[in-house]
């Protein structure tokens, strides 16, 4: 092992669908590549390993070729820094790393918005995909009532996912107008028809199980467990018994590493031009940090930044056609999944706000700005670093984010230490992929 | 419209806010402006130690009065100031170090500061976490740890309850005959301005013999009883004395929360507000010297801030050099926390023509004056 | 699955299918709290995927680790705020 191999002519950040594409374009093409990513499967939060994911062709024939592609895969491996130019500091389970890029491809996806409403910190208050996660990896599910509720195109998947590991699904509820979603299908149907076939064979499923739309969460009950979901149509109310309440609003994007490495935002997401290059030189951004557009949007975006990063501009020109088609899809997605005011005050002052340091809304509230609260309040000071309750500060008090200070996630202290070139080398970590270099 | 106040405050860190307190408590009318939040700028940054400190007479003069002022405020303080009197615990190494802990232990018990002289098992047995073989400690018992920002607001609050003012605003310049102005151009007459703006001070005071001192610090998640003083090294104080190079030093805060506070680092010439990764590291593995499973603990977040330094390290409270009517209130260099209730009591003393408990000359602006102990 | 690995929650020996993810392991093995909450609240996993930290245990004496991002791993010891 040799120093170089700290050295990748191109870095990409996360190994979901958006990066898996980008690692293909970037290795195929010959540049010498390594993915980083936080877990300890390929595919990220959505595919989650070809184990954990049967039912997605996709995943599987991205993870074959991601193995052919002569890409290194850094796993369980968690980006703290950026020290300096051209070098991210990261965490392993074995201690810290330091990696060198040339180009940097950040495809860091997405994670659920969760929104306070009172009982939302029971234990059985669960995130809605997060559930379909958990139960996917062995989390306890059969048998147990569930009420699914919030808003997005994974409600209906996460219910359908819960039945198949014996859950007792006993509603859905989202929260946008069934309208709404109606054209939304329709204009699914006339532009991709696959993705329709997909929801119909999840509907088939779930048969008999009410869904409703229009209708959102107000409260959970229960002492130390959720016993119990109330609902709202805005007219009527009314209460369901659970066991768990998968409770999720959308995504938002994961954008805390581009603002450690200074990318410039526009409206919360990652701006980027036509190549999927951010505003800071070498590095770029595909997928769910440049909008919520689902996985092949993230796909069409990762192939084009790994392309671009690559030095294929002509290739990927190429496929700028079909990016356009799933940025209106990803357009009419946010509009149709578009939060409705009430759910954005659901919040009681008594209710927990920040989960990390317990400050109530009430407290939260009575601050105009985001570092003012924190200041006072501490929330967003805690070991999940704002990343549930500033998103929702963002959407409920639209508050701004500001800048990120490192670590980008949580690290052990010996992590943030300087690593010297003979004493850690990547060789300890795991690495998958059939990089002839190394 | 043009309202008159007796004093503006430019500035509403834990200083300005304290200062702010006071004077409204002892009947002038305060207008307190503040470009960001209340106790955003060094306040937050700090570690929010309230220490008893021996480098002169003057600085332990200052320290005392106002840990006793702490004390005395300490029925009144909101929770989420999170006061803890856990004390300090000042380690030595070695034996010369011993030595200077007797020094130390002399000079506090002569001037009535409760302190204790533990040996190596006592240091042992009082933080377990400690690397053995330490020779040994200094317990100071009445010192205590803070959250600074919430203790800023509750003077803050103090002083609006008193009839201070406080508005958001960005002051240009502070006006020779009172007063200042503000960015946008509108002038905001007062008898007096008290410039607290630490460590942006001299922008307003152009010539102000205060230096920024660039430090960083480490949270960690909350690990509660890992430690359970403020600990610090007696190497603390040559790092804190020397005035040229940077320099780091092991110092703990245990909050709370259970949360752990790292520092500490020192540096001159560092106007940016990045981490900077090579002190980063110096300074966390001395830290882990005196701490070897501290690497284990997972930190949360690093940040820098910048302490207001002047030469002779002690604060200037009083009557700027150039006029009687700009006011000084700032170049605590670390203390910034501590020393906030004396200054306020100091200030408003002095804007009063009260005779104060300890002598305000030692930090009169006035002893930097041209020509005199001046170095740096 | 895999075959299946054993480890130990709050005292307790447990065997899972490999491949489990910590955070359903302790929860199979009937954990009804994570961890507690500063003002004592108890809570248990909510996002699943390593963001929200409401899942974090002790494993192997290290304090404050995510559960939901770690596999079970033969002769583990965890421990959760009980």
């Amino acid at each position: 092992m040799n120093s170089r191999a700290h050295e990748f002519e191109i870095v990409i950040v996360g190994a979901g669908p958006a990066g898996l594409a980008a690692a293909c374009a970037a290795a195929e093409n010959g540049k010498r590549v390594a993915v980083l990513d936080d877990t300890p499967w390929l595919g990220g939060q959505i595919w989650r390993g070809e184990q954990a994911q049967p039912a997605q062709p996709g995943a599987q024939k991205w993870i074959e070729r991601f193995r052919r592609s002569g890409a290194t895969l850094i796993d369980q491996t968690s980006v703290i820094a950026s020290p300096r130019p051209g070098v991210l500091t990261a965490e392993h389970p074995s201690g810290g790393r330091e990696i060198r890029f040339q180009k940097l491809i950040l495809a860091t996806g997405a994670r659920e918005l969760l929104l306070p409403f009172p009982g939302w910190m029971l234990p059985g208050v669960v995130a809605a995909g997060g559930l379909q996660v958990l139960a996917k990896h062995g989390w306890p599910v059969a048998g147990k009532k569930v009420v699914v509720a919030g808003t997005g195109p994974l409600l209906l998947a996460v219910a359908d996912g819960l039945k198949k590991y014996g859950a007792h699904v006993v509603s859905t509820a989202e929260q946008a107008p069934l309208a709404r979603v109606a054209g939304f299908g329709l204009k699914l149907l006339l532009a991709h028809p696959g993705k329709i076939l997909q929801g119909l064979g999840i509907k088939s499923r779930l048969l008999g199980v009410p869904q409703r739309f229009g209708v959102w969460p107000v409260r959970a009950e229960g002492d130390r467990q959720v016993r119990s979901v109330t609902l709202t149509d805005g007219q009527k109310t009314w209460t369901e018994d659970c066991d768990l309440l998968a409770c999720g609003f959308n995504l938002v994007p994961n954008v805390e590493l581009p603002l450690a490495l200074s990318c410039e935002l526009c409206d919360g997401f990652v701006r980027v031009d036509k190549w999927q290059a951010t505003s800071v030189e070498n590095i770029y951004c595909a997928g769910e940090p440049t909008g919520i557009g689902g996985v092949d949007c993230a796909l069409a975006e990762g192939r084009i930044a790994g392309l671009a990063a690559a030095g294929r501009k002509d290739e990927a020109r190429q496929l700028f056609a079909g990016r356009a088609r799933w940025h209106r899809f990803r357009a009419a997605m946010a509009e149709t999944f578009a939060l409705r005011p009430e759910v954005k005050t659901l919040a009681a002052d008594d209710t927990i706000f920040c989960r990390c340091e317990d400050a109530t809304f009430g407290r939260v509230k009575q601050f105009s700005n985001w570092r003012d609260a924190k200041l006072q309040t501490r929330c967003g000071m805690g070991a999940c670093q704002g990343r549930t309750c500033g998103a929702a500060a963002r959407v409920v008090l639209g508050f701004g984010m500001e800048s990120v200070r490192p670590p980008v996630l949580p690290a052990r202290i010996l992590s943030l230490l300087t690593i010297s070139s003979d004493s850690t080398t990547i060789a300890e970590t795991k690495i998958t992929g059939t990089n002839q270099t190394l | 419209m043009n309202q008159s106040f007796d004093i503006v405050i430019v500035g509403a860190g834990i200083v300005g806010a304290a200062c702010a307190a006071a004077c409204a408590r002892g009947g002038l009318k305060v207008l307190v402006l503040e470009r960001g939040p209340i106790g955003g700028g060094t306040t937050a940054a700090g570690m929010g130690h309230i220490v008893v400190m021996d480098d002169s007479e003057a600085q332990f003069a200052l320290t005392r009065y106002s840990r006793n002022l702490w004390q005395d405020l300490r029925p009144q303080l909101p929770d989420d100031v999170e006061f803890d009197a856990c004390g300090t615990l000042w380690v030595a190494a070695d034996e010369e170090e011993m030595a200077e802990v007797r020094r130390k232990e002399k000079f506090y018990s002569e001037r009535g500061v409760r302190v204790e002289v533990l040996d190596g098992k006592g240091v042992a047995k009082a933080e377990p976490n400690l690397r053995p073989g330490l020779a040994g400690g200094l317990r100071v018992l009445g010192d205590a740890v803070l959250y600074p920002p919430c203790a800023a607001r509750f003077f803050m609050e103090q002083a609006q309850r008193h009839g201070a003012e406080f508005r958001s605003g960005e002051v240009q310049a502070l006006l020779p005959e009172g007063g200042v102005q503000l960015r946008d151009g509108t002038r905001l007459s007062a008898g007096r301005s008290v410039n607290a703006a630490g460590a942006c001070s001299p922008a307003l005071s152009p010539g102000l013999p205060v230096r920024k001192r660039k430090g960083h610090l480490v949270i960690t998640d909350r690990y509660p009883g890992y430690v359970h003083h403020q600990i610090v090294e007696l190497g603390y104080l040559k790092s804190a004395h020397s005035m040229t190079k940077d320099s780091v030093a092991f110092n703990i805060q245990p909050r709370k929360t259970g949360q752990m506070l790292v520092g500490s680092s020192r540096q001159f010439d560092a106007e940016d507000t990045g981490v900077d990764q090579q002190i980063l590291d110096r300074m966390l593995r001395r830290a882990a010297e005196y701490l070897p499973s501290l690497g284990n603990l997972v930190a949360t977040r690093v940040w820098t801030g910048h302490r207001p330094t002047t030469p002779d390290k002690l604060p200037l409270i009083g009557p700027s050099i150039e006029s009687d009517r700009i006011w000084l209130a700032t170049g605590h260099e670390g203390l910034g926390i501590t020393t906030s209730t004396g200054t306020g009591q100091l200030l408003a003393d002095l804007l009063l023509g009260k005779t104060s408990l300890i002598p305000a000359a030692p930090y009169a602006p006035a002893r930097l004056a041209k020509g005199e102990a001046h170095h740096g | 699955m895999a075959d299946s690995v054993q480890l130990r929650i709050n005292g307790r020996m447990i065997a899972v299918p490999g491949g489990t993810v910590l955070a359903a392991a302790i929860a199979a093995a009937g954990v009804t709290q994570f961890r507690r909450s500063v003002s004592g609240q108890p809570r248990t996993p909510v996002c699943g995927m390593g963001v929200c930290m409401e899942c974090r245990v002790t494993i192997n004496g290290q304090a404050q680790r995510r559960s939901c991002q770690t596999l079970c791993e033969p002769g583990m010891e965890v421990q959760t705020d009980e």
